[in-house]
């Protein structure tokens, strides 16, 4: 069993995956002293929905409000890139399972306080994970069917939580880790409504309140406008944060927030910008921006229709993979788009991934793009679908959707198809994708973003639509979906990775259900006075903010503080 | 006069609630849903149970009539319900956006009579001479220059060449705080904003300001006036120009209307927290509920400034008597 664990927790991903780079500085591998104070400027793509991370699951609310929270376990802030969880509201080392892997035990840290001053306790870990993973009816908890394995949680002492699991589960510690999963009170969660009415009132305090033990305790919300935290004077990890607070601005329009960067009104936006907008800062700004780069870990691919006469038939889906020259969008379509990593189902670099000589064999990998788009032409006039006509539906969302899109359509007219593109706002999209005879959604556009890197539980995407609602090939697969449901109740990991060899095989190769183009690339550039951040595989992770510091003469981070928090 | 406006008052209640009817059935029209956006948004896992417990917590699975009937109730009692997306009152969410939009709104309209009316003046005045020519240019460049481009090339304007004079690249700030909070930072962030639409807002009523005053200097009591030998000046500001000025008022007050809700573009380029960007976001939101208010609301200030105009036209012109 702690062999299994150790696959899934320990192992670092391999050093290539996305290993960041310096594309105009240099990447502070800093064994500099951390400086005290001053306020970091973050700029927010999105709009707050609630404070809430147990309902909520954009990236809108994890970058300005995570700060405030702690988690029971994190991804580990020095080394993000890896597969390595630690402790944060817990002591010691992620704890092994006992009782044949069905029981996690996690020891509390003592002495943490809530920015009101509550001490933390068993009981507030357990509450907290009682919302998570059995919410009363009315209560929304998006992460609820991931914690499927739980069977209860306890607090055997003040400052010990125990989870019982039904079967023994290597997904567990990895969701446990979710950047959502945000410790609150035992008290606000069991608040009562003023007027009486609404028996829950305590379970829905935290969509508009806030009261955490991270970093930063919260000081204003304008909505629309910015946050604003300052530090948690008793934050329990010692010495941090560094910073005196920090403000998340919120700028919807790209363009805003990479010239805010170059103008100096904001240090770090953490979700990530085009190769673009890398290189015009690179540009204009020289020495003074440094440029962290990473896989993301996002597939980006599409989902041919199978409710549509035209691919049902395998062949035509497995033409339309094998006409996709991979590898060479991986170095010219990534020049103007945010997809770069040729990979599987699996975060390339991760233990699960297939390695590159294994892929290279699958349809749709091929070295040979020739040799490949004439096995395409050879299959397609098999099926009798020579010059057939369909519509790729798509997002109206620059990047990577639209430029991707518009690269697909090339692609497949070079093996004599006639493609179109439609692109739709968000909503209709969305629509779309659910509606099997939606017109227009011939090959739908299929990413897929997840947080914490674990790709045995998000193999779910690609299981039967009558399982995954979101499976947008619309198709049934018995096979794949008995394969998934062994892989994780799977204790050996030789037996679980092959399983997993298999079912990404069947899904990629021989049923070609789904097609993976890129992996996301994600491009963080940021003022090089921005110290201590290291960029992650996801735009979820490492966004508690309690290692950053800014390597700013003492009186600019001293008026920093001046201007935001009044001194 | 008094019944005039009475009558004009009453007329609001079918225009909007026709407009609400509209709104609301429009924007239903729309496939997708808040809930997906909300829950998935970025390709994300979505639970399917909690997918449709979020419908339900927000009313999408109430039956249309019903949905429309709370809207209507509440648009009668002024009880604009929460935003889908936030959770706060919608009123709340828009007063917090309205002393922006305001400002804006009132900076751009100063640009405009500033520039407009001296300069379709001198224009109209000294038509086809060079003077004209090179007003008529700026002017005509002001209408076919949208404001958000405007906008785009001031802020790259800023950025380019304070970092060639001062080696720091320098633009407004991103960040709202009030006029009496601190006034200069204020006016560093909402003077660009204000000159980039002020600028198209000013260029029309520059033309419809030359255009009316050449009009109206051809009549016969302005004949009258030079031939009795009155100073050219005089009757240019006391006779001419005030009767001009009618369609130039209708000209502002509709532009200021427009400003109010309708700075949709240039509110992303400044990145200010207005009306327009709350508009914005709660159309790709799919917040139904934010979306038919700000509309509603936009109505009625296009309705009543609509009103003011007409009172106005009695107050510049006393030939003008409603009854």
């Amino acid at each position: 069993m702690s062999a299994m664990k150790t696959s899934f927790t320990r192992l670092a991903l391999a050093a290539g995956l996305g290993a960041a780079v310096a594309a105009g500085g240099v990447v502070a591998a800093s064994a500099e002293e951390p400086k005290r104070g001053g306020v970091l400027r973050i700029v927010v793509a999105g709009k707050i929905p609630s404070y809430d991370g147990h309902r909520e699951s954009t990236f809108a609310m994890i970058h300005p409000i995570r700060p405030f929270y702690s988690l029971l376990i994190r991804v580990n802030p020095d080394n993000p890139q890896s597969a390595d969880f630690v402790c944060d509201l817990c002591e010691g080392d992620v704890p092994k399972p006992t009782n044949e892997g069905k029981t996690y035990t996690f020891k509390l840290r003592q002495g943490v306080e809530f920015h009101d001053g509550t001490p933390l306790t068993a009981d507030d870990v357990v509450a907290t994970y009682n919302k998570i993973v059995f919410p009363p009816e009315g209560i929304l908890s998006n992460r609820e069917s991931r914690f499927s394995m739980v069977e209860t949680i306890s607090a055997p002492d003040d400052h010990t939580v125990q989870f019982d699991l039904k079967y023994a589960s290597p997904g567990f510690i990895p969701i446990v880790a979710t950047p959502f999963n945000f410790i609150y009170a035992k008290n606000d969660l069991e608040r009562e409504d003023p007027e009486g009415k609404d028996p829950h009132y305590g379970l829905k305090w935290h969509q508009s309140n806030i009261n955490g033990t991270g970093a930063f305790s919260f000081v204003e919300h304008q909505p629309g406008s910015h946050v604003l935290g300052k530090r948690h004077e008793k934050y329990h990890h010692e010495g941090k944060p560094y910073l005196d607070g920090y403000k998340a601005i919120s700028a919807p329009k790209m363009s805003v927030r990479i010239q805010s960067i170059r103008g100096g009104r904001a240090d770090i936006e953490f979700r990530g910008f085009p190769p673009k907008a890398r290189d015009d800062l690179v540009k204009a700004l020289g020495e003074d921006i440094t440029v962290q780069e990473s896989a993301w870990n996002c597939t980006f691919g599409y989902g041919a229709n199978q409710h549509k006469e035209l691919f049902k038939d395998k062949r035509v889906r497995q033409a339309l993979t094998l006409a996709l020259d991979r590898w060479g969008a991986s170095k010219y379509l990534s020049k103007i788009a945010i997809v770069k990593t040729v990979g599987g189902l699996a975060l390339p670099g991760h233990p699960v991934a297939t390695d590159e000589e294994t892929l290279k064999t699958y349809y749709g990998y091929w070295p040979d793009i020739e040799k490949s788009r004439e096995k395409a032409r050879e299959l397609l006039k098999e099926a009798g679908a020579e010059g057939a006509s369909f519509k790729i539906w798509n997002r109206a969302v620059d990047q990577p959707y639209k430029a991707v899109g518009t690269w697909m359509i090339d692609q497949w007219r070079q093996i004599g198809l006639n493609v179109e593109q439609i692109v739709v706002p968000t909503g209709p999209w969305y629509a779309g994708l659910r509606d099997p005879s939606a017109e227009g959604a011939d090959v739908n556009i299929w990413p897929s973003c997840q947080s914490v890197v674990n790709p045995v539980v998000d193999a779910g995407a690609w299981i039967s639509k009558s399982r995954a609602p979101d499976n947008r090939g619309h198709y049934e697969d018995p096979v794949l979906d008995g394969w998934y449901d062994e892989m994780q109740q799977e204790s050996d990991p030789a037996k679980q990775l092959e399983l997993y060899r298999k079912f990404e095989k069947r899904v990629l190769h021989e049923e070609a259900h789904f097609g993976q183009i890129l992996w996301w690339h994600k491009i963080n550039p940021h003022r090089s006075f921005v110290k201590g951040w290291k960029i992650a595989p996801s735009h979820y992770l490492n966004q508690s903010l309690d290692q950053v510091w800014l390597d700013l003469p003492d009186e600019e981070r001293e008026q920093r503080t001046m201007d935001e928090l009044g001194g | 006069m008094y019944k005039y406006v009475v009558k004009r008052i009453l007329l609001l209640i079918p225009t909007l609630l026709g407009a609400a009817i509209l709104v609301f059935l429009l924007l239903r029209a729309v496939p997708g849903d808040v809930c997906q956006l909300r829950l998935g948004g970025g390709g994300e896992f979505v639970d399917p149970a909690a997918l449709e417990q979020c419908k339900v917590l927000l009313g999408l699975k109430d039956p249309l009539h019903v949905q429309l009937v709370d809207f209507l109730a509440g648009f009668a009692t002024f009880n604009f319900g929460e935003s889908m997306w936030t959770g706060r009152p919608v009123s709340y969410e828009i007063a917090l956006r309205f002393e922006l939009s305001l400002q804006i709104a009132i900076m751009a309209t100063l640009v405009s009579i500033i520039v407009a009316i001296p300069l379709g003046t001198i224009s109209a005045i000294k038509q086809n001479t060079w003077i004209d020519y090179v007003v008529r240019t700026i002017s005509i460049a002001g209408i076919a220059i949208p404001s958000f481009w405007l906008g785009i090339i001031i802020i790259l304007g800023l950025l380019i060449t304070t970092q060639a004079w001062t080696g720091t690249p320098w633009m407004p700030p991103i960040d709202y705080r009030p006029l009496w909070q601190d006034p200069a930072y204020n006016l560093s962030m909402l003077i660009w904003p204000a000159v980039a639409t002020g600028y198209r807002y000013s260029a029309v009523a520059t033309r419809m300001t030359r255009s009316a005053l050449l009009e109206v200097l051809r009549e016969d009591y302005v004949r009258t006036a030079r031939a009795k030998g009155l100073l050219e000046k005089m009757i240019i500001n006391r006779h001419a120009l005030r009767n001009s000025l009618l369609p130039v008022v209708t000209i502002i007050g509709i532009e200021f209307a427009f400003l109010m809700g309708g700075l949709v573009v240039t509110e992303q380029v400044f990145n200010l927290n207005g009306i327009g960007k709350l508009f914005v976001e709660s159309v790709t939101n799919q917040d139904y509920v934010m979306t038919q208010s700000l509309v509603m609301l936009v109505v009625t200030i296009f309705v009543l400034v609509n009103l003011v105009v007409d009172i106005l036209y009695a107050v510049l012109d006393p030939r003008i008597r409603y009854s």
